[in-house]
């Protein structure tokens, strides 16, 4: 079977007949950066394409399909227009802090891909606390936008911020409480061990009621946290035109853009990572035979298939649902959500210390 | 019905007010002129405590052509072609207003045939613009898919349209005395086999994908309260006002060519809410469909129109033509002094006065119920400006 463990293993093995052991770290950070960089880029295209795909299907319309065989390459010619478009700074502006802001929301995002395990033991940093790292990175997008809808000084871009601060933070809490009901059950923080766990089944499976709540209140969570329609409050078009990213062109607006699809990516990665098992394939308890089968599939697709279902489902969200009020988005959070997750919490840790789960 | 002396002495009604128009450190933003909630050139100076609206000021006249002062220009048979870009999602029904008026000061006898295809045209108009405004009021919601759903049956019908009329937007094919020429040999066939059968049949799909919506119900209910006295204040008339109870649909009221011959029901509901006015709008979309099915395999046979003079002549006075529009009650009042053009000319559009009750119902709500309560008001900038 190929898989990408036999790649790397074969690399460093390579690397390290050739070289002294500093060159080798060296020459792997420097793969590992172009890699990351260069799949960012391709799953900002092939989201923005598969989005607009989606979008078409739901509308009963062709969607893109002239740019390259089935319109493929229409989200690479909008990146290319985007880039050599002016990118404009408003006279008012707060030049440091508006240039800064995309950075931001793009490295956090690029940094979150750290500890997503892709394929069988195929990942760029497995550390022990692997899933905390993600839930604090991802918190530092915030403080991008809340940047952005700040210096842009533009009241569309500061209404759009105070919303997505207030959203952001507070959703964070229930997707935080969902993901520890996973935790609680296998004990770990690091990915790889949360997929190994999930050898006998994968956890929506195995862990009874709780964790089917703790998956819908997840992805609930999680599309309100990406700021997607239909909690895309702080870009609400028909309210505040563009939200924070109102006065963004260009290349900087292109970088926000992207960092939505990457960070839609992540959430679902740790979505399926958590409940649906990672790169793990389907397996059934101890049923050899069943489970032999299953492994024949390659893990990365395994994982990439699950994400995209995932990514799927909040797309679907996208096209369906209208958008929420503040008010109610808020209470939606703090009223029902929160105290669910935290009951589902307790339960579950009932379910874990008594060993009820399969 | 309550009685103008009453209605002034109660304690509900709307009391003059007099606020300044903006205070120093009033936060305010600009909706509009271009924004993708005003649906055109409506330009809304909002002012906002953190995300509660304080007062909304809507500013008009970036779309104002003029309309009325070109109408005085124009003969009693080209007026009517104006009339087609004021409200343009009515042009029949604005056409219908104008010829109306010209045959009621001249004394014209309409043909029967004439006076169906008028009524049947009249409540497909109503039709359309009430699809259109149902995706429209979605998409400011937030749910865009309505939109290309409601366009799907909406096709149809401006095909259908564009058969008999050659245009899909702006008729003008109602002229005094009748219409322009008989409707396409297709027309009834399209009409009652294929567009009817189609939006029954489709009916449903808007029912369960915004209707019985969830997050849209809580969007819409209890949102833009308009009282029935402030609907008799506002002078809001269609829809809107029929949403707070108040009966005023001028087919019913004063029935003109052959409304008052099919059964209908005015479709009146009494929360004032915009989930009121949305009701109101779906509901009046099955009442039209009733409305054609009765009339559309009845057209009986004749002309279409009525031999009038090459040069029409309106004798001196004032004349006053009301019609039902899917917004309610476009009003055309003409001060003739004998000649070939208008002396004077003045419509009474729906739009604007729905449009005046908007401060109003949306103090003290959030951004979001604002641009709500603005998509149930369905308000076609054109109408506003003229």
């Amino acid at each position: 079977m190929i898989s990408f463990e036999h790649i790397t293993k074969w690399l460093q093995a390579w690397l390290n007949a050739h070289m002294s052991p500093i060159l080798v770290l060296a020459v792997e950070t420097v793969l590992i950066v172009i890699l990351a960089i260069a799949l960012f880029a391709v799953l900002g295209l092939v989201l923005v394409i598969m989005e607009r795909r989606v979008a078409a299907f739901m509308q009963i319309r062709m969607g893109p399909n002239r740019v390259g065989p089935w319109g493929l390459l229409q989200s690479t010619a909008d990146t290319v227009k985007l880039i050599m478009k002016e990118s404009i700074v408003p006279t008012h502006a707060d030049k440091f802090l508006f240039n800064l802001a995309p950075f931001i929301v793009m490295i956090a995002a690029m940094l979150i891909l750290a500890p997503v395990n892709f394929a069988q033991r195929f990942h760029i940093w497995d550390l022990n606390i692997g899933i905390l790292f993600i839930t604090s990175i991802s918190s530092i997008s915030v403080i991008g936008i809340l940047m952005g809808g700040w210096a842009s000084s533009n009241k569309y871009s500061l209404l759009g911020a105070m919303r997505s601060g207030a959203q952001i933070v507070s959703y964070e809490l229930s997707a935080g409480l969902s993901i520890l009901t996973i935790i609680v059950l296998c004990g770990s923080l690091k990915v790889s061990d949360i997929i190994a766990s999930q050898e006998t089944g994968w956890w929506i499976f195995k862990g009874h009621i709780p964790a089917i709540v703790a998956f819908v209140i997840y992805l609930i969570a999680v599309t309100a946290e990406t700021n997607r329609a239909p909690f895309d409050l702080a870009e609400a078009e028909s309210e505040l035109t563009a939200g924070f990213h109102s006065e963004y062109s260009g290349m900087r607006f292109a970088l926000f853009f992207l960092a939505e699809y990457i960070n839609i990516f992540i959430v679902c990665a740790v979505g399926a990572t958590l409940f649906l098992g990672g790169w793990m394939p389907f397996h059934i308890g101890h049923l050899q035979g069943f489970n032999h089968v299953m492994d024949y599939i390659p893990s990365s697709i395994w994982f990439f298939g699950k994400t995209f279902f995932l990514i799927f489902v909040i797309m679907w969200f996208r096209w369906t649902f209208p958008r929420l009020r503040i008010d109610q988005l808020l209470n939606l959070e703090w009223k029902y959500l929160l105290p669910i997750s935290m009951v589902n919490l307790l339960v579950m840790t009932v379910v874990a210390i008594y060993h009820l789960h399969f | 019905m309550y009685h103008i002396n009453e209605l002034l002495n109660s304690d509900n009604t709307l009391k003059p007010s007099f606020v300044a128009m903006k205070e120093s450190d009033d936060y305010t933003i600009n909706i509009g002129p271009q924004h993708p909630a005003t649906h055109g050139v409506l330009h809304l100076v909002i002012t906002l405590n953190g995300e509660t609206i304080k007062k909304v000021d809507p500013d008009l006249g970036f779309i104002h052509r003029s309309i009325e002062k070109m109408c005085e220009s124009l003969s009693y048979r080209q007026y009517i072609y104006v009339t087609s870009r004021m409200d343009y999602l009515s042009s029949h029904i604005n056409n219908h207003a104008c010829a109306l008026l010209v045959e009621k000061a001249l004394q014209v006898e309409v043909p029967e045939r004439a006076q169906y295809i008028r009524v049947i045209m009249d409540e497909l108009t109503r039709i359309a613009s009430h699809l259109l405004w149902w995706g429209a009021m979605a998409m400011d919601m937030g749910a865009f898919t309505p939109y290309f759903y409601a366009f799907r049956e909406r096709e149809l019908l401006t095909e259908i349209m564009e058969d008999t009329c050659g245009a899909r937007l702006t008729m003008n094919y109602m002229v005094p005395g009748g219409v322009m020429h008989d409707p396409h040999e297709t027309f009834v066939h399209r009409v009652s086999k294929e567009f009817l059968p189609l939006l029954k049949s489709k009916l449903h799909e808007y029912e369960e994908l915004v209707t019985g919506n969830i997050i849209f119900q809580n969007r819409v209910n209890g949102v833009g309260l308009l009282t029935y006295e402030d609907a008799i204040s506002y002078g809001c008339s269609g829809p809107t006002a029929r949403a707070s109870g108040v009966h005023c649909d001028i087919r019913k009221l004063y029935p003109y060519d052959v409304y008052n011959k099919v059964q209908f029901e005015e479709v009146i509901e009494t929360a004032g809410d915009s989930m009121a006015r949305y009701m109101v709008r779906m509901n009046e979309i099955k009442q039209s469909i009733s409305i054609i099915e009765q009339l559309i395999n009845n057209i009986p046979e004749g002309d279409f129109q009525a031999k009038t003079k090459a040069v029409l002549k309106l004798p001196k006075g004032e004349f006053y033509q009301r019609v039902e529009t899917a917004r309610g009650e476009l009003g055309v009042f003409v001060v003739s002094e004998g000649g070939t053009t208008p002396y004077r000319i003045k419509f009474r559009s729906p739009g604007f006065s729905n449009l005046s009750c908007l401060d109003h119902i949306t103090k003290g709500s959030k951004i979001g119920d604002l641009v709500a309560s603005m998509g149930t008001l369905d308000l076609v900038i054109p109408d506003i400006d003229r």
